[in-house]
């Protein structure tokens, strides 16, 4: 089926998936609260006012590197293509960093955790930023930057 | 204290998750978006590999008064489809799209290749940090 894809990588997808979701559900069930992540470095790093306990949002934060460190270490090391250069970074981190505070959330939070609780808010802003992602990298092809 | 190791284990999982599904990687991530060019499925198989226990999750949730380990649920109850979330959900595509990279895995990788990771993440902060200030 996937053939036509030959990069695509579908069990490491659908497992590693699966850890997210579960790692999502602990937070929901142990914590009663949604594991988005930009929503947690803003509290974590105090830009955010409201939102969970500080000490558990930087605990969090501080888990995501310390997680993929593991896995790297497990696995022999994964691969990681950055942009060639520094300005895609910077200008996307602006944007993600600008638009998930502006739109309440980001991959995680309207993506794995709206979704699933089949909320009209995360459904229409995964939509929309799927959409969006779709229409810049098409752009950013037909104008030979890819 | 307990409710810091939980968010550190599920953070942790997280992590681990992002890294080994391949979204670590932004090039993959660009790849699921380029569909005039090589598309890559993976990110919608890791997308249905995490809605699974997460839906499952929500149903426990409403049977629930509390959850394991705290003292009350604290979601979000906001229903407002308005100008900010779908302006914001634009901006955050654009972002996306450009770098390949969304907050959680651009802060995973700053334990697998810190440089560009971190000029990222700065700017990630830069621009929360504007949001805040201008609204």
């Amino acid at each position: 089926m996937l053939a036509a894809f030959p990069h695509a990588m579908p069990l490491e997808g659908l497992i590693g998936g699966l850890m997210i979701g579960v790692a999502a559900a602990v937070m929901l069930l142990g914590l009663g609260r949604i594991a988005g992540v930009s929503g947690l470095a803003a509290r974590a790093t105090g830009i955010a006012d409201s939102g969970a306990p500080r000490s558990i949002a930087i605990a969090f934060v501080i888990g995501l590197p310390l997680g993929a460190f593991i896995i790297s270490w497990i696995t022999g090391g994964i691969e990681t293509r950055f942009p060639p250069s520094v300005l895609p970074l910077v200008i996307g981190g602006l944007l993600v960093g600008y638009g998930t505070r502006l739109g309440s959330g980001c991959t995680s939070g309207h993506g794995v955790c709206g979704m699933s609780r089949l909320s009209p808010r995360s459904l229409i802003a995964t939509a929309i930023f799927i959409a969006s992602g779709f229409v810049t990298v098409a752009l950013m092809r037909a104008g030979g930057l890819l | 204290m307990k409710q810091v190791l939980v968010a550190l284990f599920a953070g942790t999982l997280f992590g681990a998750g992002l890294a080994y599904s391949g979204m670590a990687d932004p090039a993959r991530v660009q790849g699921f978006l380029d569909l005039l060019g090589h598309w890559d499925p993976t990110l919608a198989f890791v997308m249905g590999g995490a809605i699974i226990p997460m839906a499952i999750a929500w149903i426990i949730q409403r049977r629930l008064e509390k959850p394991f380990a705290d003292a009350h649920f604290s979601l979000p109850g906001t229903t407002l489809i308005d100008r900010k979330l779908t302006a914001g959900a634009v901006l955050f595509g654009v972002g996306w799209g450009v770098s390949g990279l969304c907050p959680g895995p651009g802060l995973a990788d700053l334990a697998i290749n810190p440089l560009p990771a971190l000029a990222f993440v700065v700017a990630l902060l830069a621009g929360m940090i504007v949001h805040r200030v201008t609204s």
